[in-house]
């Protein structure tokens, strides 16, 4: 008898002993190590962006890491990121966020891919006074709930398309133009609707036909149908990428002739891959380029960060990837001026953040989102069978001009 | 509410026919439903996962370099050995047992199969490229696709094939004696576990052909198959069991439906319209059912 108790103290004091180095090995700043947390996507539908974003942190961390590291009081630290895999659902996503910072000891956190599971971490972010820095949420909602520790690097959700009308418009002789738009029922997409309401009201635009494509919805052709009828000025269509690639499909198809088309995620839908000429002209709004002329210290400039980040990870880096690097050169330089791991030391050089990546400039509004950087768009051009995407506004990083308006299909080859 | 496809004509033709041509694509999804459904009593919630796998399969060789519509070929013969090989690890456990446990059992294999595709085939949306052109009418004012036009005429043409195949052959025969009485059958000679794994092949054929026509008019995805299934289960409750040309009708009626729907009471509602169209005729069918299932007993 005993000899069991012996045993079972003995046993309960090895696993609390385990416990504690367990978790203290992952505290907020062990040795030279800053530890980040994040639950990621690895699997499950929103994985190939989780990917895209996790490489991203990765490329950053080994960057910074291999250039000096983080300077705080003197010491130099490195990065390190623990990962989690929240299998592209939400609920998993918070329950993982409460797992990083109670047993992981995790003092700063990096957003997770898309504003559906953003919104899912944020609020536990919030409640444990944890700063993150994200950098693929970009729903407006996420900056509107007066979050204290949020601070995301890229452009909220409503600025996508406005400057696809401001564009419409001018080409329009300042003139408001008949708008047609259909959009996912996501709050994402909602969003860029939002935004292009805005922009209407701005213009004096109006809009014609405004469609809420089902979730599971993937035939437009009732949309394109009334498009067709009613001759709008411009199309404007949101809805991942499984609306890029439907809307090029049946526009190409019905022969849907509009002056301008103006989308998002053409680029995570690789549309001039798969589609190839049918998606010349579209007009697609990105976070970033490479051919942009933002530079900063660590990756040089976007054209050197492309060539990097193909080298390592043997593809184009889309600009999700882009952005969730410039989160982790966010936290360095909030780390340096706070020279302080306090939290809330941290969270008020995030808050004062005045700096440029080679993503882009980076300054915080008060909703924590970027206000310093704006949306760029691209419109995809052939040479014969080979399609790019080239910048063709604003007209400060334009590298090609606007194509307007959009031939007929009858005079396309 | 909006009344633009009244004031404009074409739209109405426009609407009538994409409504048909896509109802029959999903008709081919639904009679592989119900024929498993009325032979094993068996829903299958992994129909439309099956479809989606099926598509994989015609996008594989379109990458490798194969024209898509070859699919329709290839991807029923591999689906029918992926039918019967889920029937002997799976199904065949489940068909005599209570319904739920069968659409609990179905449901654990779409599950298993999206991350399957997920894994082999990435998350990304992919769509296979036919490139057959357009057919233009009336002055360019109606467009049809010509790949919807292929899809829905090889879905009619496997149709046919399927009908005659179930009154001539066999197998035909001995299938539909065991969706008659499967004890009668068996009494009477047929191999009915030989019956329910060639219905269930048969099915995952249907659905194979169904996904390589999606490839080349709609989009992939591998978690987009549970809209296919909602969608046949729809069309199978509205014809019933066992009535085919019902099917064919139902899937036409509801691609209609849908796309009227679409035009009058907008696009957001398009698919709520359809789910309160099956609620008028569930509760229509109550009574229908609540006899039939009295006389079972």
């Amino acid at each position: 008898m005993n000899k069991l108790v012996k045993l079972f103290i003995t046993s309960i004091s090895a696993i609390t002993l385990a416990l504690v180095s367990f978790s203290s090995s992952f505290a907020k700043v062990e040795g030279e190590y800053i530890v980040l947390g994040s639950a990621i996507s690895l699997t499950g539908k929103y994985s190939s962006n989780g990917v895209h974003t996790q490489n991203g942190y990765n490329m950053a961390v080994d960057r910074i890491n291999s250039m000096g590291g983080v300077e705080v009081q003197g010491k130099k630290y490195k990065f390190e990121i623990i990962y989690y895999d929240d299998e592209s659902n939400p609920k998993r996503a918070a329950q993982l966020a409460e797992r990083l910072i109670k047993q992981d000891g995790v003092h700063y956190m990096l957003g997770p891919y898309s504003s559906g599971l953003t919104k899912a971490i944020a609020p536990v972010t919030e409640k444990y006074k944890i700063p993150m820095v994200e950098a693929n949420g970009a729903s407006r909602s996420l900056f509107t709930k007066g979050y204290k520790y949020l601070f995301a690097v890229l452009s909220p959700a409503n600025q996508y398309l406005e400057v696809a009308i401001d564009l419409a418009v001018e080409k329009n002789g300042g003139k408001g133009v008949r708008i047609a738009q259909a959009f996912e029922q996501d709050a994402f997409s909602q969003d860029v609707r939002l935004g292009i309401l805005d922009a209407a009201k701005r213009t004096g635009s109006e809009i014609i036909i405004d469609d809420k494509l089902p979730k599971e919805l993937n035939d437009m052709a009732a949309t394109l149908a009334k498009v067709k009828a009613t001759k709008p000025d411009v199309l404007v269509v949101s809805g991942h990428t499984k609306g890029a690639l439907t809307a090029i499909r049946q526009i190409s198809e019905m022969k849907v002739d509009v002056p301008m088309l103006a989308m998002t995620h053409c680029d995570a839908a690789k549309l001039s891959k798969q589609h190839g000429k049918k998606s010349e002209y579209a007009l697609c709004a990105s976070q970033w380029h490479k051919n942009l002329s933002y530079k900063d210290k660590f990756f040089g400039s976007g054209k050197k960060y492309d060539k990097d980040f193909k080298k390592e990870f043997g593809y184009a880096p889309p600009y999700q990837s882009a952005e969730s690097s410039a989160a982790l050169l966010v936290f360095k330089d909030a780390f340096e001026r706070a020279n302080s791991f306090d939290r809330d030391a941290v969270r008020d050089a995030l808050k004062t953040t005045e700096m440029q990546t080679f993503y882009g400039n980076i300054k915080f509004g008060p909703g924590g989102q970027n206000t310093a950087k704006p949306m760029i768009l691209f419109q995809v051009r052939c040479k014969g069978d080979e399609c790019e995407n080239k910048v063709v506004a604003p007209t400060k990083w334009a590298s090609d001009k606007f194509y307007h308006p959009i031939p007929k299909w009858s005079e396309r080859s | 509410m909006d009344f633009l496809i009244f004031k404009a004509p074409m739209l109405m033709v426009q609407a009538s026919l994409d409504g048909i041509l896509l109802g029959i694509l999903f008709a081919l999804i639904a009679y592989g439903m119900a024929l498993q459904w009325g032979v094993m009593n068996i829903i299958n919630i992994a129909q439309g996962d099956l479809v989606i796998l099926g598509g994989y399969i015609a996008y594989t060789m379109y990458l490798v370099g194969i024209h898509p519509a070859w699919g329709v070929i290839v991807s029923p013969i591999i689906m029918y050995f992926v039918g019967v090989l889920l029937y002997k690890l799976v199904i065949n456990k489940v068909v005599d047992r209570d319904l739920f446990i069968s659409i609990l059992a179905t449901f654990g294999i779409a599950i298993v199969f999206q991350q399957l595709m997920n894994f082999i085939f990435g998350a990304d949306v992919v769509v296979a490229q036919s490139e057959y052109g357009t057919t233009m009418l009336f002055d360019n004012s109606v467009t049809l696709p010509n790949s919807k036009i292929f899809s829905a005429f090889i879905s009619v043409l496997y149709a046919v094939a399927l009908v005659v195949y179930m009154k001539k052959s066999r197998l035909g025969r001995a299938i539909r004696a065991t969706a008659q009485n499967a004890r009668a059958a068996k009494i009477l000679g047929v191999d009915t576990e030989k019956v329910y794994a060639a219905t269930f092949g048969i099915n995952a054929a249907l659905c194979g052909i169904a996904g390589a026509l999606i490839s080349i008019t709609l989009t992939l995805h591998p978690y987009v198959g549970l809209p296919y299934t909602v969608r046949s289960f729809m069309i199978v409750i509205v014809a019933g069991l066992g009535n085919l040309p019902a099917v064919a009708l139902s899937g036409m009626g509801l691609g209609l439906f849908e796309e009227f729907a679409d035009y009058i009471l907008g696009t957001e509602f398009r698919i709520g319209a359809v789910f309160m169209l099956l609620v008028f005729i569930l509760v229509y069918r109550r009574f229908k059912l609540s006899k039939k299932r009295e006389y079972l007993k």
